[in-house]
């Protein structure tokens, strides 16, 4: 196996040094910026080889990528030549018109694409996705065996049930977790959920909201009796905590982001009780009905607007470089690419299987950010008790039509 | 001084005042009165991975015409002073014709982010600055005993929690105090219930900040106290002992009235500084309990999905409001004291 990783990772790396020596760079700077977790680093690294060919490459990995890339494109240059952005990144930067098509360059060097990668908007390609990601369940089959639990489970009123089962079995007193961290987080599980009655947020082709009806309060209902069995602190979670937790061997049952499925599975940070336990499967269904309770997310390229013809073009090059065959086949697990080459694991069935499910993609709407962020700061109410689900509806309506008049999105 | 020679002893520090805090005043104020154009929507077709959706899309090129004509935006007035997430006029108005008693408007009051975040922030100054300065001036009457030999490395032992950059020592806390941390296991231990979490009760998390902020902000005091304690004048405190009066007599009526202007000094700081308490909300990821003014100015600034310019000028524009309303009583008394002395 390792003689075999061994020999592989040479044949990637003549690949990509023939691929450096090809890379095709017609001159010009690259800049990049991201968001950092593996895949990405992957990408961006295989892009930053082709800084042989001459000319400069920088890249910058960042966790607060969202919150300076709208500044950084705005100048003029603009400070990165591309952001790797997700659906809901590529609506902010598309609202301000930073980012541009990029039919021309797709025609001249994109042809190892296939379709289902361009992101078209009105007819025109505004990025380019390389991996698809999803929060789906992650679940401890040894914990649920002990637990006397039949299968894993498919719907949230399996999983509150088992949990019960857990918790009264004396295995663990909180084996739930969610990224419910005040916020933006806490606010996504709320979009997951609410995805999964097939509502939707906004009266159809307006920007005036509509959350507060029986699909809404059945998904706080629906939250807080999954809190019930989550860590007191859960307020406080985030991906890096609820990840912490499940390698600690403190959770059976958690809704976290394929991408982190990769880190959860590999011997790191974890034993091998855990990890050998651990199953990642669709995110589960509620309420009867069809569609699992997650939104897909994809991540992919895009181009700002203003930089000169000569950068964009030396930089959709070196990306397209990073999100080559040789790229994904050696690193497999990362992500669940949408590139040709990409062969399925277990660390990636969770995404593969919710998307299979028939999910919704998180809705790319110009005023969805102010709603994700009005939801972020008022449910949080609710679920500490202290309001009721309708107030707290209520609450997140006034909190974003407030917010989409500031931004010019109501009248 | 001549009027002369004062004004132009005095002019850069006037023409550096003006440009670095009158000047971004102004247009943190101008910023506040205007919102974003109203945005030229349209229905287009958006194609990717999972397939093809109708969904409705801020037309760039119309926006960008708007932008160019008016490039701070459509004027609003006060309107974002007044709307649901800042004063909210409205909704205030609305909950004083349908209370049924004073506790019933406080808690719909409390319901509105800028009241909420004001309720926090008030509280917290007023709690965080008495104890401060009662903690600061006994750790420095306490040094200030001790013999010669371990009062430096006391001194700076004492003054750690402020060297510490606040969100670091918020963020190593925020650990400790975790229900698996030592401070959060031990306190689990002492009270016998397996439940009890700091980061999940509102009280809780409220007193926790609060033990924060004294904990962050009494070296301050204490040096400045400590300090202060050097320049007591020794013969009058030699004449209190001489007429009998005991060690806390001394402290109540030489040492205190001596040390008056460093305690309105440091009060005043420490309003300031309280006020815009910010960094252990970010650090003990408290916002879903505790808010303050200077949060909302960074959600509003800081939020991924846009950024709302006007909303966070209008909230920097009642913070200073607010600042200077907490600091008139303590100016008043400068004042008095300053006109006492020309005298």
């Amino acid at each position: 196996m390792f003689l075999k990783a061994i020999t592989f990772a040479g044949a990637v790396s003549l690949l990509g040094s023939t691929a450096m020596a090809g890379c095709g760079i017609p001159g010009g700077n690259v800049s990049i910026l991201s968001n950092d977790f593996p895949a990405i680093q992957a990408v961006t690294a295989a892009a930053a080889a082709c800084a042989e060919d001459g000319g400069s490459i920088e890249v910058n990995l960042t966790k607060d990528h969202k919150d300076i890339m709208v500044a950084a494109l705005t100048a003029n240059p603009a400070q990165y030549s591309s952001v790797i952005v997700s659906n809901s990144t590529l609506v902010t930067l598309m609202n301000g018109g930073l980012v541009r098509p990029l039919d021309d360059l797709v025609a001249k060097y994109g042809s190892g694409l296939s379709k289902s990668q361009l992101i078209t908007v009105n007819g025109k390609i505004m990025a380019v996705a390389f991996m698809a990601n999803a929060q789906h369940l992650f679940s401890r089959t040894d914990v649920l065996e002990k637990a006397g639990v039949d299968g894993i489970p498919t719907t949230y009123e399996q999983v509150i049930t088992a949990a019960e089962a857990i918790r009264s079995a004396d295995l663990m007193e909180y084996p739930v977790a969610l990224n419910t961290k005040a916020g933006w987080n806490l606010a996504e599980e709320f979009v997951n959920m609410y995805m999964g009655t097939g509502a939707d947020f906004f009266e159809p082709g307006t920007a005036n909201v509509s959350v507060n009806n029986k699909d809404g309060v059945a998904t706080l209902n629906m939250l807080k009796s999954l809190v019930a069995y989550s860590n007191p602190d859960y307020l406080t979670y985030d991906s890096n905590a609820t990840q912490a937790e499940w390698e600690a061997g403190n959770l059976a049952l958690a809704t976290m982001w394929g991408s982190r499925g990769g880190a959860i599975l590999d011997a790191e940070g974890s034993n091998e009780m855990v990890t050998s336990g651990t199953v990642l499967t669709a995110a589960p269904t509620w309420g009867n009905n069809a569609r699992p309770a997650s939104t897909l997310w994809w991540d992919g390229i895009s181009i700002s607007a203003n930089v000169s013809d000569k950068d964009a073009e030396a930089t959709f090059v070196a990306l397209m470089n990073g999100i080559s065959a040789e790229v994904v086949m050696a690193n497999n697990d990362a992500a669940v690419w949408l590139v040709n080459g990409y062969q399925p694991s277990p660390a990636s069935a969770g995404v593969a299987a919710t998307a299979a499910g028939g999910a919704a993609p998180y809705p790319m709407l110009p005023f969805m950010g102010a709603l994700h962020t009005a939801l972020g700061a008022e449910i949080s109410d609710f679920l500490q008790g202290t309001e009721s689900a309708e107030q707290a509806l209520a609450d997140v309506e006034a909190a974003y039509t407030a917010a989409a008049k500031e931004q010019g999105f109501l009248k | 001084m001549k009027n002369r020679t004062f004004f132009w002893f005095i002019l850069p520090s006037l023409i550096t005042m003006l440009l670095f805090i009158a000047l971004p005043i102004v247009s943190v104020f101008v910023q506040s009165l205007y919102v974003e154009h109203k945005a030229v929507l349209i229905e287009v077709e958006n194609c990717g991975p999972f397939g093809c959706t109708q969904e409705v899309q801020v037309d760039v090129a119309e926006t960008a015409k708007l932008k160019e004509a008016r490039p701070l935006g459509q004027f609003n007035g006060f309107g974002t002073y007044t709307n649901r997430n800042h004063l909210a006029f409205a909704e205030i108005g609305e909950a004083w014709q349908s209370s049924t008693g004073v506790r019933d408007l406080l808690s719909k009051a409390l319901n509105l982010p800028f009241y909420r975040a004001l309720a926090f922030t008030l509280t917290y100054t007023f709690v965080v600055t008495p104890l401060v300065l009662v903690l600061g001036f006994f750790i420095a009457l306490g040094v200030n005993s001790l013999p010669k030999r371990i009062k430096g490395p006391t001194i700076f032992v004492s003054l750690l929690p402020m060297i510490v950059t606040p969100l670091i020592g918020s963020l190593i806390l925020f650990w400790m105090i975790d229900a698996q941390g030592v401070l959060g296991a031990t306190l689990q231990q002492i009270f016998d219930d397996p439940s009890l979490s700091l980061k999940a009760s509102p009280k809780l998390t409220w007193i926790m900040l609060m033990v924060y902020g004294v904990w962050h902000s009494a070296p301050f005091a204490f040096i400045v106290f400590y300090a202060g304690l050097q320049t007591v004048p020794a013969d009058t405190l030699e004449a209190a002992m001489i007429d009998g009066a005991s060690r806390w007599e001394r402290t109540r009526y030489v040492v205190l009235p001596h040390l008056m202007p460093l305690t309105v000094f440091i009060a005043l700081i420490q309003l300031m500084d309280n006020f815009r308490v910010f960094e252990p909300i970010v650090g003990f990821s408290a916002q879903a309990s505790a808010t303050s003014l200077s949060w909302i100015i960074f959600n509003d600034l800081a939020g991924s999905e846009g950024q709302f310019f006007g909303s966070a000028g209008a909230t920097s524009v009642l913070t200073i409001i607010g600042i200077s309303i907490l600091l008139i009583p303590v100016l008043i008394r400068t004042w008095r004291d300053f006109n006492r002395k020309v005298v």
